[in-house]
């Protein structure tokens, strides 16, 4: 026997104690992934075929409602998908073709064409979804929106 | 003579109602009434005496049991409401338009818990204030006093969820911009709102999620702990009332709380509850048109409540308007009865007579600021602009906090210095800040018009 002895009352207590912890733990935890996102196939999340790369004209956004985006193609031909959703507070950002510019109309954030802030309060530019083009198809991936400080050149997808 | 005979044998129907009700319901004597008191499942959160003076009107208000009243009202009209509404987002607006129109009573059922919902708030916010500026929270009330703030946010918890259910355009982006808020959690933002929202926006997920949070989830922990601080009240009895010149160490007259205070409690529930029913007939709860996630409304105001709050993001980053002020603000309001061990103004209102020019000195300095802060960051200052070189999270969030804290320090010295005590130099700054939030409130909700512009009350759409 060594001086600091543990009783096996004492190891016993310390049993049902984490058990109880665990039992707790393990409760919380399922409970929580029951609340966690479930995303529907062919949803708002998925990849969306936006159309053959001739249908949009330089210049021009065209809003999809269901993708939550506007597909932007800029005057030299590039393509950027912009999330709808204002940096901010969440707003849906329309499109105001006669100032060319996403003016939102909850807090009156504004942002260019490509994305950029032009009027707070918003944080960040608008988040862009990734954008391919294959086979003259314009292709969307909504399940992963791109968060970013500064608009960069490099992120306009070419034909 | 039936002197010497043994005593009869009580019938059935007796012996079966005394395994109901042991007590005489009718009680003789004080012992007896006090007894039926302690001998209850729901009176027994009561003491079985009270100090009479607590019992006078313009001291509580009865704001506390108001809040009880108004709990129940909202289960039993929430549970007859969970019969006519379905969760999802093809059905629910239907079900709400068909509740109104077809459903027996079920206008009525659905104005009565919202505009209970509403007064609910303002309840909670004023009992907070009436044991704030009587000192109801001083040892040993001081854990009480954090289980009534756990309240308040399950109260707002549960009307943040509800306003969502109806589906309608309000509730679709009020609750839009209200979940964005917490996006701006550091670090752990992103991820709380996915869980809450159930995916990246408001949606079915959202929809259900918020309905098993608002039926079942915040309802039980509601009651639990409003059980928990009934009994606390019981377990620390109501500070006693006093004027500023009594000493509080007088010998306190007690009455037994059947008929005292029950009586009133039941003629209270009862006034208000013909108020609020009258209230609930002549105005209607507000539905918009069915929730359209492709049109933002202009402007997008968050519910009456939160609009404090709008109103701090306008001015500020939103880290420092949604999670940092408001966050400091929540963790001062918690501490504020750990930082006075022995607070002798307990009853007292105001702390002193000196205390209440004090409180009334703050709320002008309080709506005077904060209107002035207003109108100076709309036509003068930009700091961002004013700051180029440094990130908007410093420029319009470290910069402005630091000169508000720089400003409460100089108030709260300046009292200091010129004899206030430590207690009412609190007081001051309490009611500063809370003069100054009420100012932002009340700018956001009438002020604010298209596009979250400064604008007069009457050119604002309602």
């Amino acid at each position: 026997m060594t001086e600091q002895s543990v009783s096996r009352r004492d190891v016993l207590k310390l049993g049902w104690g984490l058990a109880s912890a665990a039992i707790l733990g393990e409760g919380l935890l399922i409970g929580l992934r029951f609340l966690a996102p479930r995303v529907g196939e062919g949803e708002f999340g998925s990849v969306i075929t936006a159309g053959p790369t001739d249908s949009f004209i330089a210049g021009s956004v065209t809003p999809f409602n269901e993708g939550r985006f506007y597909l932007v193609r800029l005057e030299d031909g590039g393509f950027l998908a912009l999330y709808r959703r204002c940096t901010h507070l969440g707003c849906s950002v329309p499109y105001d073709a006669t100032r060319g510019e996403f003016v939102c109309p909850c807090h009156g954030s504004a942002f260019s064409i490509e994305g950029r802030v032009l009027n707070a309060p918003a944080p960040r530019p608008l988040d862009m979804f990734p954008v391919t083009v294959q086979d003259g198809q314009v292709f969307v991936d909504t399940g992963n929106p791109v968060e970013r400080d500064v608009h960069e050149a490099q992120s306009v997808v070419y034909a | 003579m039936n002197d010497n005979l043994p005593e009869a044998r009580p019938g059935l129907v007796q012996r079966l109602w005394r395994s109901v009700q042991r007590d005489p319901l009718s009680p003789e004597s004080d012992r007896d009434r006090m007894r039926l008191v302690m001998n209850n499942l729901i009176l027994h959160l009561h003491p079985s005496k009270v100090a009479a003076r607590t019992l006078r009107f313009n001291y509580t208000f009865g704001l506390g049991g108001l809040l009880a009243l108004l709990a129940v009202i909202q289960v039993v009209t929430g549970v007859l409401l969970m019969f006519a509404y379905t969760p999802s987002p093809d059905s629910a607006y239907q079900s709400m338009l068909a509740l109104q129109t077809e459903v027996p009573f079920g206008q009525l059922i659905r104005n009565l818990h919202h505009w209970s919902a509403n007064l609910m708030i303002v309840a909670i916010v004023l009992h907070l204030l009436r044991v704030f500026f009587t000192g109801g929270f001083a040892s040993p009330r001081q854990f009480n006093w954090v289980l009534g703030i756990i309240l308040l946010l399950l109260v707002v918890g549960a009307n943040f969820t509800g306003y969502l259910l109806p589906w309608d355009q309000l509730a679709y982006w009020a609750v839009t911009v209200g979940s964005s808020l917490i996006g701006y959690i550091p670090l752990a933002g992103d991820a709380i709102t996915r869980l809450l929202l159930g995916g990246p926006e408001v949606g079915a997920a959202t929809l259900t999620n918020f309905y098993g949070l608002h039926v079942a989830v915040i309802p039980l922990t509601l009651f639990a702990v409003m059980s928990f601080h009934l009994w606390r009240v019981r377990k620390d009895t109501l500070t006693v009332p006093r004027r500023a010149d009594e000493p509080g160490d007088v010998p306190v007259e007690k009455v037994t709380t059947i008929p005292h205070l029950v009586s009133r409690e039941l003629i209270f529930a009862l006034v208000m509850l013909a108020l609020i029913i009258a209230w609930a007939v002549v105005f209607n709860a507000p539905l918009e048109e069915a929730a359209n996630p492709d049109h933002s409304p202009n402007p997008a105001k968050a519910a009456w409540y939160f609009m404090g709050l709008q109103e701090l993001l306008l001015h500020f980053h939103p880290t420092f308007g949604a999670i940092i002020i408001p966050g400091l603000a929540l963790l001062g309001l918690a501490a504020l009865p750990y930082l006075e061990p022995d607070m002798e103004a307990q009853g007292i209102w105001f702390r002193s007579i000196q205390g209440r020019w004090i409180a009334g000195i703050s709320i002008v300095i309080g709506v005077l600021s904060a209107a002035l802060f207003v109108g100076l960051d709309e036509v003068l200052l930009d700091l961002p602009a004013l700051l180029p070189f440094l990130p908007t999270v410093i420029s319009n969030g470290w910069v402005p906090l630091a000169g508000i804290l720089l400003f409460l320090l100089a108030y709260y010295e300046g009292l200091y210095r010129l004899g206030a005590t430590a207690c009412e130099a609190r007081l001051a700054i309490f009611t500063l800040l809370l003069a100054a939030f009420f100012t932002f409130t009340i700018i956001g909700i009438f002020f604010r018009g298209e596009g979250m512009a400064l604008v007069m009350p009457w050119s604002v759409i309602p």
